[in-house]
């Protein structure tokens, strides 16, 4: 869109730019050009250093901008000669425009290349002189540290100059008409595609990310219009928007600018995500992660251990050396972004808090009432309930709000979270109750998460039941799994080879987490769908519900799982494919196999069945399924009994060579303590 | 007022120091390096008490002593120990005002705390260097309170 107009020179790479970028481009292209022709506004800029008919800019104001953004002289240098200037000895608008969104790259920690100038990037940032943003722009406020950006203050003062664009002229010339709300949009698009533009990568999903639980602070834009600069900016830039459709405008208006820092607000896609991936270190969301536990996680993003130790001092803001889900989906989103190539914050973003999070939770479409109900200004010291329920939310995509009454009927027995059982009982009324038993947030939200979080709540209620239902019967071969001291880190990788390829092909995971699926999350989930007799819809995760939908009916309609796995996160998907994998190659997935294949299990059933504890009707497939996973759990013991051995002998025999060695410097040292002694009455005397 | 702040590890290397004036840093780092004797003499003088009856703060380790370069300054160096022999040295600088004593108890609290905060963060390893900007800051609040 950026063709060389009037006699662009260089070929240069087809340059994409927004509106937004084209009118700051064009602005800055104008004020090198007319501040050369004696200050700005002085309308069309014939300012023609040499090509007649073509503008250009300046060198002098151009080195000046160039200089402001703080790059190192190196980095200018290489982005001039990208940018084509020193080829055709000029600034024209194609080599400004490209090293504008280069410096942006350069700005940004990309490197400058000309493929950099190809992805979305946010504005580059000049820090100009204070006497020159007066004489400038007229506004010195936008010398602040956000991402206003220069060519906003600029009003009415020069921006066409080499307008490609009479839309540009219309707008500046055209007093101000749309609402503030629009405009300071503009710059958390490009803030937040790039990192967004990560996760689409990451999720591969086709939708778009989609502010929206921000849309709701639509009517906080308003009061952030005035605040961030000269309001008559804004209409132009809102106009250009409008007139323009670029592909940054994938997002509708991200209303969400109370916060100028679009990289730190977490989407509803990355929330999914980090809150899986929580789920797979810690099954109950509303506990921590412990310390090493998350030193372990976060290290397999291979970042540097200092980077981490930073991330970790910002994100755990109670210094607990323990992630409650809040901390850990800040932690997260700091590694991604870091991952992505943005600088670190000096502190922690206000859309990273706990609070905030924990406001943040629910979903939107949950009701819109919610969100006006939560602001950031939530209590931070929620109850740690509270933080499960919109954890719950948070989860679920589909609510569905008649289904907790049936979970909570039969599980109240077996629920053991007291603050859990009491919102089951109450499940049905749900809202007073609710309310009255959560002081802390007594909001009409509560209410409406009160059912959708029962629902969800059952079924983790379920899923713990059932597994302490079971612990008695057999010895629990989910903890086994993950805890035995036969390294069963190394036994899950080497079952689950294939699932990872398989399934989280689609999910490049940034920090590099290993989609190994949780056993004793997957096996609670299957022994849940075993148990529930009711068809759940999806509580947890779309698959898992598919899971026990499918279960209860049994009739697999394997075609069905396999969209829903290709969108589940990584280490649900997982455990579907190991359905129709090999039966006996993945010892944790055992029993979602089985569920799916009768079959098998009839084979495995050795065990007296008896064993199993209160299971339900179906109880062939239970006890089957149990005694096909020990089976496994032994052939995976005895295993890494084997291994075990073998490097017992190893260690064996390099302690002997160490003993020879040993015994061998002790007779050296001997004798020549015996030299020493003959020596030395000869020196004494 | 502190110009200096020392915390020693167990086996008596530091990990982390930082001083005020910073040209004459090395100057510190011998200070520190000479109380570390004395607050070994002095932690195990009671050594026969237990360790929860001993106390962490182990007070004024050095008499005043006339800082050559400034002479208007007087020197005394505090020390306090936890309970896991990590030593923290702070050279106060009372020249301006006489600290009291709760007041340098206070300080030393809230290094404990800060340095607690920085154990508890799983990517530090006890023995290494403290990079923490938390503490950091922590500690450039306390050595210009007063200046």
């Amino acid at each position: 869109m950026e063709a060389a107009a009037g006699g662009g020179c260089g070929s240069g790479p087809p340059l994409l730019l927004s509106e937004g970028e084209q009118q700051c481009y064009s602005e800055l292209f104008a004020r090198c050009a007319g501040a050369a022709g004696g200050g700005p506004g002085s309308g069309p800029p014939e300012a023609a250093r040499t090509v007649p008919g073509t503008v250009t800019a300046a060198a002098g104001p151009v080195a000046d901008l160039f200089r402001a953004s703080q790059l190192p002289a190196e980095t200018l240098h290489q982005i001039t000669e990208l940018c084509g200037a020193k080829r055709v000895g000029y600034f024209g608008p194609t080599q400004f425009y490209i090293a504008l969104k280069l410096i942006a790259a350069a700005q940004s920690g990309l490197p400058v290349r000309i493929e950099s100038i190809k992805c979305e990037l946010p504005l580059p940032r000049f820090m100009m002189s204070k006497t020159d943003a007066e004489i400038r722009f007229g506004n010195p406020a936008e010398l602040h540290g956000t991402k206003v950006q220069i060519p906003y203050l600029i009003t009415e003062k020069n921006t066409f100059k080499r307008m490609d664009d009479e839309d540009k002229q219309q707008e500046t010339q055209s007093p101000t008409m749309s609402p503030l709300a629009s405009p300071p949009s503009s710059p958390p698009h490009y803030q937040r595609v790039p990192l967004s533009h990560g996760y689409s990568k990451l999720r591969s999903s086709t939708e778009q990310m989609h502010p929206a639980p921000y849309e709701a602070r639509q009517p906080l834009v308003q009061p952030e219009g005035p605040s961030s600069g000269a309001p008559g900016a804004k209409p132009p830039r809102h106009k250009a928007s409008l007139i323009r459709s670029f592909s940054v405008e994938r997002e509708p208006h991200d209303n969400s600018s109370n916060y100028p820092d679009e990289p730190w607000r977490i989407t509803e896609e990355q929330r999914e995500y980090y809150v899986n991936q929580f789920r797979s270190l810690q099954p109950d969301p509303s506990s921590f992660i412990s310390g090493s536990v998350a030193k372990n996680f976060f290290t397999k993003s291979k970042l540097s251990i200092p980077e981490l130790s930073y991330i970790w001092e910002l994100s755990d803001a109670d210094c607990d050396g323990a992630l409650t889900l809040p901390e850990f989906c800040a932690a997260f989103h700091l590694i991604v972004a870091r991952k992505n190539g943005y600088p670190l914050p000096e502190g922690l973003p206000p859309t990273l808090q706990p609070e905030y999070l924990q406001a943040a939770f629910p979903k939107p479409k949950r009701e819109c009432t919610l969100f006006d109900s939560y602001s950031e200004s939530m209590p931070a010291n929620q109850q740690p309930r509270d933080l499960n329920r919109m954890e719950k939310l948070s989860i679920k995509d589909t609510a569905d709000f008649p289904v907790p009454t049936q979970d909570v009927t039969s599980d109240d027995k077996q629920e053991q979270n007291k603050t859990r059982l009491a919102l089951k009982s109450t499940a049905d009324e749900a809202l007073p109750k609710d309310m009255s038993e959560d002081p802390a947030t007594s909001k009409d939200s509560n209410s409406l998460k009160a059912r959708p979080r029962s629902r969800s709540y059952s079924s983790t209620s379920i899923e713990e039941a059932m597994k302490r239902g079971e612990d008695p019967p057999t010895p629990p071969p989910r903890p086994q799994k993950t805890h035995s001291r036969a390294s069963s880190l190394d036994l899950n990788k080497v079952f689950q080879p294939s699932v990872p390829a398989t399934k989280s092909g689609l999910l490049p995971p940034p920090p590099a987490l290993p989609p190994r699926p949780c056993p004793s999350q997957i096996s609670h989930h299957n022994v849940n769908s075993e148990r529930s007799a009711h068809p759940k819809p999806p509580t947890q995760l779309p698959n898992y519900g598919d899971f026990r939908l499918q279960k209860q009916s049994e009739q697999v309609s394997e075609a069905e799982i396999h969209p829903q796995l290709n969108r589940a996160p990584s280490q649900v998907a997982e455990s579907s494919p190991t359905k129709k994998d090999i039966p006996h190659s993945q010892p944790p997935s055992k029993p979602i196999r089985r569920k799916f294949r009768p079959e098998n299990s009839a084979t495995e059933s050795q065990e007296p069945p008896s064993t199993v504890g209160p299971v339900s009707a179906a109880s062939g497939k239970p006890h089957a399924a149990v005694q096909k996973q020990s089976s496994k759990q032994k052939k995976a013991i005895q295993t890494a009994i084997r291994k075990n051995k073998e490097a017992n002998a190893v260690l064996a025999r390099l302690n002997s060579e160490l003993q020879q060695q040993l015994k061998e410097v002790h007779q050296e040292r001997i004798a020549l303590e015996n030299q020493l002694e003959q020596l030395r009455p000869v020196t004494v005397l | 007022m502190a110009v200096c702040v020392a915390v020693i590890a167990k086996e008596n290397y530091p990990l982390y120091i930082r001083s005020i004036p910073t040209e004459n840093e090395l100057k510190f780092h011998y200070m520190v390096h000479t109380s570390l004797d004395v607050v070994d003499e002095k932690i195990s003088a009671m050594g026969k008490a237990l360790v929860d009856q001993r106390e962490l703060y182990l007070g004024l380790l050095y008499p005043t002593e006339d800082y050559k370069v400034y002479p208007s300054h007087q020197l005394c160096r505090y020390g306090y120990v936890t309970n896991s022999k990590v030593k923290f040295v702070m050279v106060v600088d009372s020249s301006n005002t006489a600290l009291r004593d709760n007041e340098i108890r206070s300080m030393f609290r809230k290094l404990h705390n800060s340095y607690t905060d920085v154990m508890c963060n799983p990517f530090y390893n006890p023995g290494d260097r403290i990079h923490s900007r938390a503490f950091d800051s922590m500690v450039t609040s306390m050595m210009i309170q007063v200046c």
